[in-house]
C-alpha cells in the first residue's frame, strides 16, 4: 500500500484558497471548522509564500497519543481517522497537534466542544466506506472511489500534491531542481521526522 | 512627408540605439525575483520554545494562523510519558507500601481496648464537608485517572464503544463535581486551618514516627496529630493546585497561551497522581489500618481510649471542658455490677 502524504509546493501556491473551499463543499464541513487552512509566512515582506496546511497524517502521530478514549486509528494507506463515535471531545489532541488540524464544532468551556473534525485525507472514518452515516459524520470518501483528496487535486498551480510520499517528493525534488530553489516541505520535519533532500 | 519619414527613422535608430546598448545590463539583471523565499528549516531553527511558524491567515480562527507548532509534540510525549509514569508508580508504589505495612504492623488496635464510652470528635459539619470532598475527590480521581490510562485498562475489557460512553460521562462528571470539591475545600480549610499549624508537639510525634511501627507508643497530640497535619496539608494545598489548574484546563481562555494550559495540564495530572497516592493511604489508615479510627468520621462519636492514646491533650482539654472526669490512664472497659 500506499503511504499516503500531503505536499504543498509553497513557491507555487498564489492563495487562492480553492483548497479550503474544495475541502468545506466536498464534505459539507460545518460552520467554523476549517480542515484546510492557507497561511502566508512573512506577508507583504521579499520572500512571502503561502502555505496551504492540513493534517499531515503523521507517523507516531501525537493526537493518537494522547487520545484518552483510543479512537485514532491508522489505516493501510497510512491516513490517520478518527471515530467520532467513541471522541469525547476532550481537547487533548488539539493541543498534541504540530499543525492545528482537530478542530470542535463549539468553542468550548465545560468540555463542551462536541466531537472533534479534521481532515480526513477523503478517506471518511470507521463507518462503512461511502455509505450515508459516513458521509454525515466524516464527508465523502474519494479514496474508496479511487480517487485523490480534492483540495490537491484541483490546485490550479498544482502546488499542493497528494499521493504517496515517494512519488511526491520525486515530483517535488524535479521541481526545485529544474527551477534552482525550493521553500522546503512545509511540515515533513515535524510530521515524520525527515525532509526531501534535493 | 519627407520629414516625417526622417523623424521615424531617427526615432526608430533611437529605440534600436537604446535596446543594444541596454541589452547586456538586462542579462545581467536576469535574477529571479521570486527565487528568495522563506525557508521552512530557517524558520524552524530560529524558533523559541513554545513559539510556532505563524503568518497571516484570512479565516477568523486566529489560531489557525499557527502553521506548524514542533512543540505540541513534546507536550504529547510528556504526557505519555513522565505524568503516566508518574500517576502509575505514586499509586502502585503507595499500594506496596501498605501491603508491606500491614504485613509487618497488621491493623492497629485500641492496645487498652475499647472502653465503651465514646467522645465527640467531629460535628455534623465537619463529617459533611470531609465526606463531599472524599466522594467528590474519589470520583474526580477515578475519572481522571481514566483518562490517563484507562485505554490500557478499562479499554481491552469493555470494548471501543462502551469505554467511549463511560469516559463521556466521566468526562461530564469531573468537570461538574470539580465545583462541590472546590467547595467542599474550602470548608475544611476554614474548619480545621486552627487546629493544623504546627507546634513543638510534632517534632516529637514525627521522631516516634507517630507511634505507627511500634506497639503501645502513643507520643501525645491535640485535636490533629503531626501525621494528620501533612494529610491536611497535602490535601490544602495539593487541591489549591488541583482547583487552580483545573479551572484553567476548563477554561482555556483563561490559561492564555496553548503551552501555558500544557503547563497546565502537566501540573494538574502529576499533583492528582501524587494526591491520589496520598489519599490511599488516608483511606487506609481510617479504615482497616486502625481500630476505631473510621467512627470519628463515621458517627463523629469515638472511644474515649481510642482518643486517648492518639489524642491525649485534646481528650484531656476536652473532657475537662465538658466537665466530665478523665477516665483512669489504660483502664479496660468498665465492667457493670452483675
Amino acid at each position: 500500500m500506499a503511504r499516503m502524504k500531503f505536499l504543498c509546493d509553497a513557491d507555487r501556491c498564489i492563495e487562492c484558497q480553492a483548497c479550503v473551499t474544495a475541502c468545506k463543499n466536498e464534505h459539507e464541513v460545518p460552520w467554523g471548522i476549517n480542515r484546510r487552512r492557507v497561511v502566508t509566512i512573512n506577508d507583504g515582506l521579499p520572500g512571502e509564500r503561502s502555505v496551504s496546511m492540513a493534517c499531515m497524517h503523521c507517523d507516531d502521530a501525537p493526537c493518537a497519543a494522547v487520545c484518552p478514549v483510543d479512537c485514532f486509528y491508522t489505516t493501510a494507506d497510512a491516513v490517520v481517522l478518527h471515530s467520532k463515535d467513541t471522541c469525547i471531545g476532550c481537547g487533548y489532541c488539539f493541543y498534541a497537534c504540530p499543525f492545528g488540524a482537530p478542530q470542535y464544532p463549539r468553542v468550548g468551556n465545560f468540555g463542551t466542544r462536541g466531537k472533534m473534525d479534521k481532515c480526513t485525507y477523503c478517506s471518511g472514518g470507521p463507518e462503512a466506506d461511502m455509505s450515508q452515516a459516513e458521509y454525515v459524520k466524516y464527508g465523502s470518501n474519494r479514496l474508496a472511489e479511487g480517487k485523490l483528496p480534492l483540495c490537491a487535486e484541483m490546485c490550479s498551480t498544482k502546488s499542493l500534491l497528494a499521493g504517496d510520499g515517494d512519488i511526491i517528493a520525486d515530483i517535488y525534488r524535479e521541481r526545485v531542481v529544474t527551477r534552482g530553489y525550493g521553500s522546503g516541505a512545509w511540515g515533513w520535519r515535524t510530521a515524520y521526522g525527515e525532509t526531501i533532500s534535493v | 512627408m519627407v520629414q516625417t519619414l526622417l523623424k521615424r527613422a531617427a526615432t526608430l535608430f533611437a529605440v534600436v540605439a537604446l535596446v543594444a546598448f541596454a541589452a547586456p545590463e538586462l542579462a545581467a539583471q536576469q535574477i529571479n525575483p521570486t527565487e528568495s523565499s522563506v525557508q521552512e528549516e530557517q524558520l524552524m531553527r530560529a524558533l523559541q520554545s513554545g513559539e510556532a511558524v505563524s503568518g497571516r491567515i484570512t479565516i477568523p480562527d486566529a489560531r489557525a494562523g499557527d502553521l506548524i507548532k514542533p512543540d505540541n509534540k513534546n507536550w504529547a510525549a510528556t504526557h505519555g510519558g513522565t505524568v503516566k509514569t508518574v500517576n502509575v508508580v505514586a499509586i502502585l508504589g503507595m499500594l506496596a507500601l501498605l501491603v508491606g505495612f500491614y504485613m509487618y504492623r497488621g491493623k492497629i488496635r485500641i492496645d487498652s481496648g475499647p472502653s465503651g464510652r465514646t467522645i465527640q470528635r467531629f460535628n455534623a459539619v465537619e463529617r459533611f464537608a470531609h465526606w463531599l470532598l472524599a466522594a467528590t475527590f474519589i470520583i474526580l480521581a477515578l475519572t481522571g485517572l481514566n483518562l490517563l490510562i484507562g485505554r490500557a485498562v478499562i479499554l481491552p475489557i469493555v470494548g471501543e464503544s462502551a469505554f467511549g460512553t463511560i469516559s463521556a460521562w466521566g468526562k461530564i462528571a469531573h468537570n461538574y463535581l470539580a465545583w462541590p470539591f472546590m467547595v467542599a475545600l474550602v470548608i475544611v480549610f476554614v474548619a480545621w486551618v486552627l487546629h493544623n499549624i504546627p507546634n513543638r508537639l510534632d517534632i516529637e510525634w514525627l521522631k516516634k514516627g507517630g507511634g505507627l511501627f511500634t506497639k503501645g507508643s502513643h507520643p501525645p497530640a491535640k485535636k490533629f496529630n503531626a501525621g494528620q497535619k501533612l494529610i491536611f496539608w497535602s490535601v490544602i494545598i495539593g487541591g489549591a493546585a488541583l482547583s487552580f489548574t483545573g479551572v484553567m484546563l476548563l477554561f482555556p481562555e483563561l490559561a492564555g497561551t496553548s503551552a501555558q494550559w500544557q503547563l497546565y495540564q502537566v501540573i494538574h495530572a502529576i499533583v492528582a497522581g501524587i494526591m491520589t497516592a496520598i489519599i490511599i493511604a488516608h483511606i487506609y489508615i481510617g479504615s482497616v489500618g486502625m481500630e476505631g479510627a473510621f467512627d470519628a468520621m463515621g458517627s463523629g462519636q469515638v472511644d474515649v481510649n481510642w482518643a486517648k492514646e492518639h489524642h491525649s491533650i485534646w481528650v484531656e482539654e476536652k473532657l475537662a471542658r465538658e466537665g466530665r472526669p478523665a477516665p483512669s490512664s489504660g483502664g479496660a472497659a468498665p465492667q457493670p455490677a452483675e
